[in-house]
Formats: C-alpha cells, sequence, structure tokens
C-alpha cells in the first residue's frame, strides 16, 4: 500500500474512483449524443450542452483517471496543465479570431 | 509472481525508486502538455477550414454519429481497463496486470480497426483528403490521434513482453505508469474530437 497508487500522485487511488469516472464519463457521452441525435433542443442551446458535458467530462477524467491534483510534485503536474491551456486559448482563439476578421475583409464567398 | 517476491526482497528502499518515478512522470506529463499543443493546433486548423468544402460534402454529410459512439464506447472502456492494470500492479498481480492490458489493446485495436475503415470508407466514396481543405483538416486531426493509438498499442505490446520477460520491476512500473498517463490523455483528446469535430459538424 505504500506505492502511489496512481499516476500523478501518491494518495490511493481505488477501484471506486475509477468505477466513479467510468460512470460519470459514460452519462457525459450519452446526454450530448442524445441531445444531437434526438434534435428536439435548439442548435444554439444543443453546442452549450456539447461543450459543457466536453469540459465536465475532461475534469471527471484529468481527476479520476489520471488524478491530476494540486498535491503532487507541489503543483507542478497542475502549474504546467494551466501554463498548457493559456498557449491553447492562445493558438485556438487567435487563430479562429484572426482568420473570421481576415474572412470578412476579404468578402470571401 | 514469485519473480515479483523475489524483486522485492532484492530492493532495499522502495522510497528511492518512487522518487525517480515521480520524476519520471513528470518529464512524460511535460511531453503530453507539448502534444497537447499539437493537438490544439490541428483544432484551430480543423476549425478555421472546417467551413471550406469546396462543393464538396460537409461534416453533416459524411458523419455517422452511431459508429462515433461506438468509437467513444471502446476508448472509454479501455481507458477504464487500463485504471484496473494499474491498481492490479499497486496489489502486485503479475498475471492480472497482463489480463487488463491485453483486454485494453484488443478495445484500443478494436478503435483503430474502426477508424481505418471509416477512413477507407470515406476515400472509396471520393471522399479523401484531396477533395477539400474540410477533408484534408478532418483527416489531418482524426489520424493524427489515431497514429497516436496505433503507437499506445504497440507501447502495450511492448510492456506486455517486457512484464513477461521482467516482471513487475522498478524498471518496468514507471513505464506502465506513464503509458497509463499516454492512454488516458489519448481518450481526454478524443473528447474533444467527437464533441467539436462529431457532434458540432453534425448540426
Amino acid at each position: 500500500m505504500s506505492h502511489s497508487s496512481s499516476p500523478l500522485t501518491s494518495s490511493h487511488g481505488s477501484v471506486k474512483s475509477y468505477v466513479t469516472g467510468l460512470l460519470l464519463s459514460l452519462v457525459l457521452t450519452v446526454i450530448p449524443f442524445a441531445v444531437v441525435m434526438g434534435g428536439a433542443l435548439s442548435t444554439a442551446t444543443t453546442v452549450v450542452v456539447i461543450a459543457v458535458t466536453a469540459v465536465l467530462q475532461i475534469l471527471v477524467q484529468l481527476v479520476m483517471f489520471m488524478h491530476m491534483n494540486t498535491k503532487a510534485d507541489e503543483g507542478w503536474n497542475v502549474m504546467s496543465f494551466v501554463f498548457t491551456l493559456t498557449i491553447l486559448v492562445l493558438v485556438v482563439g487567435g487563430s479562429l479570431w484572426i482568420m473570421q476578421h481576415l474572412h470578412l475583409n476579404m468578402m470571401i464567398g | 509472481m514469485a519473480t515479483d517476491t523475489l524483486h522485492h526482497g532484492a530492493t532495499p528502499e522502495p522510497h528511492e525508486h518512487h522518487d525517480t518515478t515521480g520524476t519520471k512522470l513528470f518529464g512524460f506529463w511535460v511531453y503530453l502538455m507539448s502534444d497537447l499543443v499539437i493537438f490544439g493546433s490541428l483544432f484551430a486548423t480543423y476549425a478555421v477550414l472546417m467551413k471550406g468544402t469546396a462543393a464538396g460534402p460537409t461534416a453533416a454529410d459524411i458523419f455517422e454519429l452511431p459508429f462515433v459512439l461506438v468509437e467513444t464506447f471502446l476508448l472509454l472502456f479501455s481507458s477504464f481497463t487500463f485504471g484496473m492494470g494499474v491498481l492490479a500492479m499497486n496489489a502486485e498481480r503479475l498475471g492480472q496486470v497482463k489480463a487488463w492490458l491485453g483486454i485494453t489493446f484488443l478495445l484500443g485495436a478494436a478503435f483503430v480497426g474502426m477508424e481505418v475503415y471509416e477512413f477507407q470508407h470515406l476515400i472509396h466514396q471520393g471522399y479523401g483528403p484531396d477533395q477539400s481543405a474540410f477533408l484534408s483538416s478532418f483527416f489531418t486531426l482524426v489520424g493524427t490521434h489515431g497514429l497516436h493509438v496505433t503507437v499506445g498499442l504497440v507501447w502495450i505490446l511492448v510492456m506486455l513482453v517486457q512484464l513477461s520477460t521482467k516482471g513487475l520491476t522498478p524498471m518496468t512500473r514507471p513505464r506502465i505508469l506513464c503509458l497509463s498517463l499516454f492512454w488516458h490523455f489519448l481518450d481526454i483528446v478524443w473528447i474533444c474530437v467527437f464533441s467539436f469535430v462529431y457532434l458540432m459538424g453534425v448540426l
């Protein structure tokens, strides 16, 4: 039991945490698929549902499967993750922003 | 399991290994973060080019959601079975570790098989990556993910061989843990793929 039970931390990962993670992930997968395939909600609402369930499922898997937390390695895992997220926001958001303006100014189709 | 106890007797100080394991895992974590930036730029490319269908098929024309749902379940369950393998490793059960890794391999292989079928099907219909900017960016993004999963499958095979020849040692343990991070990471990237490429594409 003294061994680290999980990749990123010395706290004890357990069957329970993996099963919880699996069940939550299943629910958070089925919801957006059902909403899109059912087609009952408006497009804007559907986009919000997809985005929210995706972010929630990513968090569930980061915590339940990868055991990311602020205690392991004095929080360096989380720090590097947050730094990477910042880069991602710049890359993805910046690309979309610039290309949309370019698109509008060029008046392409 | 007999060799396992032997190794345990031979290693006097587990905490020493624990320290290097932490460093190895953090190093691998930093690699995963750089990989995340690669996927991020591919997602950005896809988002910019997805409307550029060049009079070819749109996302709504070619994506089949039930198919994608099955792929998603395969990858999700494989992530779970790998977690069970890590727990078995912590419980010093070599046989169970190999069994869980084997199941994970089969689920991952089924996922890659479905993806190869999907790509082949699209190309056969004339919707290959050369048809439009949308299809180029789609094949690049999803193909890069599939390539990562394939590398993960090769890595699982290598670990199965190493577990059979070396057992659970201070050398093989961190490798299994790094591989588990890699595998969970690929499932997380897939969440973004099915949400932002497939589901939003069909809308």
